[in-house]
């Protein structure tokens, strides 16, 4: 059911832990959808020097939390606000239909993580929007 | 190097056991006609057939003419359900089930629910039990049909059946039960149980897939499920699976046969699963009641993790289990059955359920819980939910 790139980087994920004083950090997720993940980001001159995951959640989600924490490190901060999905979907060779959600929670926790490290440099975020339709669940319980 | 593979999924599936093959064989190859025809192979085909509800009937206390050969457990239970409601309609449209019934019962209740009959769901307790005098509540006088399992393929949870079924009679309602896990773990006698139908399905006690009966009582009203041929006294029309039921009633011989010995099998290595996991692993809790459950059942949650991660890495190592989590079912809800025991999303997403079978040993028990031990703290470190309980711990 998953492609050998999928298992990979369920069985030996890359980035896994978290970081000292990171420069931004993102939850997503909940309970009702069964997967929360958490990214921490190294920010040095607009650049990401490193960026830790920690995940609850299925073999996609672990695999997608890889990949996404994979593809964002050495970027700038803009172009890792424009990491998709879609992207994370492709290099880890596709997902199962009922774990597309998975990546979009990947990308979310990637953009919740650049929100918060923006708000704290200051930075206006008002136009900035997170998590929003993976499971449509979230609604329910986000504070 | 062969791939090491340890089955601990019985409750899903088992395996056909070597005599019982020997008992279908001839049927699958040199038998094989068709058991309505008059000439001498049909004649052998039905003669089978006649003998395998005869067995089938002696092991459950019951009449061979009431017991009725179909497809699969869930073909019983949909007969079951659906035919019983609609030929006692007239005498009123209400059902009564449990919140933790199988898909098989589920599903075609909601069928009818959306056909304008009108269910009650009984809760659950903590352990999974349906309270006897919750069901001597929710009968009404339009109660046309109460349906609740005999052991649950989740948490094993054994349900108090006899009791339970005697409430139903007291008051003229049709009893009937899923008992697909409790047969081959239990001595089913339906005479001893009073319930009106019960239904089981051959693959769960080491019979063939695809082949289930439906025990009728005598003078219950149910209609034919399936319209054609006059297979199964004109109730369920198809030419007889006959190598299936040959199959199904040699497989339920050996298991009455064997049960005290097979029970002390299992309950032996549960325990052993149970005391070694709570030895070894914190913040785990078993589901399901500690004595009254399936002897080879064991139902776990882990807190802080995910079960379809655990169940992946356990597959890694060749352990073949299962979980009552959201991602292997292709929803995103938990299971159902863990929910209505109480437990809270993030628990109920944590479970793994293990269901040991005739050739699981003690070294198996053993490699599980290694397994188990180096999965779930990997799982632990990688799990936000995990960082959080352990900051607050600290702080
Ligand atoms: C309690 C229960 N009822 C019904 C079924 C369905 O049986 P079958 O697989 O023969 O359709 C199962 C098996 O998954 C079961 O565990
Ligand atoms: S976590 Fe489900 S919609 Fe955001």
């Amino acid at each position: 059911m998953y492609s050998e790139k999928v298992m990979d980087h369920f069985m030996n994920p890359r980035n896994v832990g978290e970081i000292e004083n990171a420069d931004g950090v993102g939850q997503v997720g909940n309970m009702k959808c069964g997967d929360i993940m958490k990214v921490y980001l190294k920010i040095e001159n607009n650049i990401i020097t490193d960026a830790k995951f920690k995940t609850f959640g299925c073999g996609a989600a672990v695999a997608t939390s890889s990949m996404a924490t994979e593809l964002i490190k050495g970027k700038t901060v803009e172009e890792a606000e424009k990491l998709t999905n879609k992207a994370v979907l492709e290099a880890l060779d596709g997902l199962p239909p009922a774990k597309i959600h998975c990546s979009v929670l990947a990308e979310e926790a990637i953009a919740a993580a650049i929100k918060d490290y923006k708000m704290k440099q200051g930075i206006d975020v008002s136009d900035m929007q997170t998590c929003q339709g993976c499971c449509g669940k979230c609604g329910e319980t986000r504070e | 190097m062969d791939r090491k593979l340890i089955y601990v999924d019985h409750a899903a599936t088992t395996y056909i056991k070597p005599e019982v093959l020997e008992a279908m064989k001839p049927y699958l190859t040199e038998l094989y006609g068709n058991p309505s025809s008059i000439y001498y192979l049909g004649r052998e085909s039905k003669k089978a057939i006649d003998e395998a509800r005869s067995q089938i009937a002696r092991c459950l206390g019951a009449q061979p003419q009431e017991i009725y050969f179909t497809g699969s457990g869930t073909e019983a239970d949909n007969w079951a359900i659906k035919g019983a409601a609609y030929a006692n309609r007239k005498k009123g449209r209400h059902i009564i089930t449990s919140a933790i019934e199988h898909h098989a019962v589920l599903e075609p209740v909601e069928f009818l629910r959306r056909e304008g009959f009108e269910v009650t769901y009984l809760p659950v307790d903590q352990n999974g039990f349906v309270n006897p005098a919750d069901l001597e509540k929710a009968i009404r006088p339009d109660t046309i049909l109460v349906s609740i399992m005999y052991a649950n393929n989740e948490i094993g949870t054994i349900q108090p059946i006899k009791e339970l079924a005697g409430i139903a009679k007291n008051k003229g309602v049709i009893f009937h039960t899923d008992a697909v896990q409790a047969m081959g773990n239990i001595r089913v006698n339906v005479m001893d149980l009073g319930v009106d139908l019960l239904s089981m399905s051959a693959h769960k006690f080491y019979g063939p897939k695809g082949v289930g009966c439906l025990y009728v009582r005598k003078g219950v009203q149910l209609e034919g499920f399936m319209h054609g041929g006059a297979q199964e006294r004109k109730k369920r029309a198809g030419t007889e699976n006959v190598s299936g039921i040959v199959g199904m009633a040699a497989a339920l011989k050996l298991a009455y046969e064997n049960i005290d010995r097979y029970n002390e099998h299992l309950r032996k290595l549960s325990s052993r699963l149970i005391d070694k996991v709570f030895e070894r692993i914190p913040h785990v809790r078993l589901n399901g009641d500690r004595h009254k459950r399936l002897p080879g059942n064991v139902n776990f949650s882990f807190e802080f993790i995910e079960g379809e991660s655990l169940l992946l890495m356990l597959d890694m190592k060749g352990v073949q289990a299962s979980s009552g989590s959201a991602c292997t079912s292709g929803s995103l809800d938990p299971s159902h059955v863990l929910l209505a025991i109480g437990l809270p999303h993030e628990i109920a997403h944590g479970s793994l359920r293990i269901t040991f079978g005739e050739k699981n040993t003690e070294e198996d028990v053993d490699y599980i819980v290694d397994c188990l031990e180096e999965i779930v703290a990997k799982l632990r470190q990688m799990s936000p939910l995990y960082e959080d309980f352990v900051k607050r711990n600290k702080g």
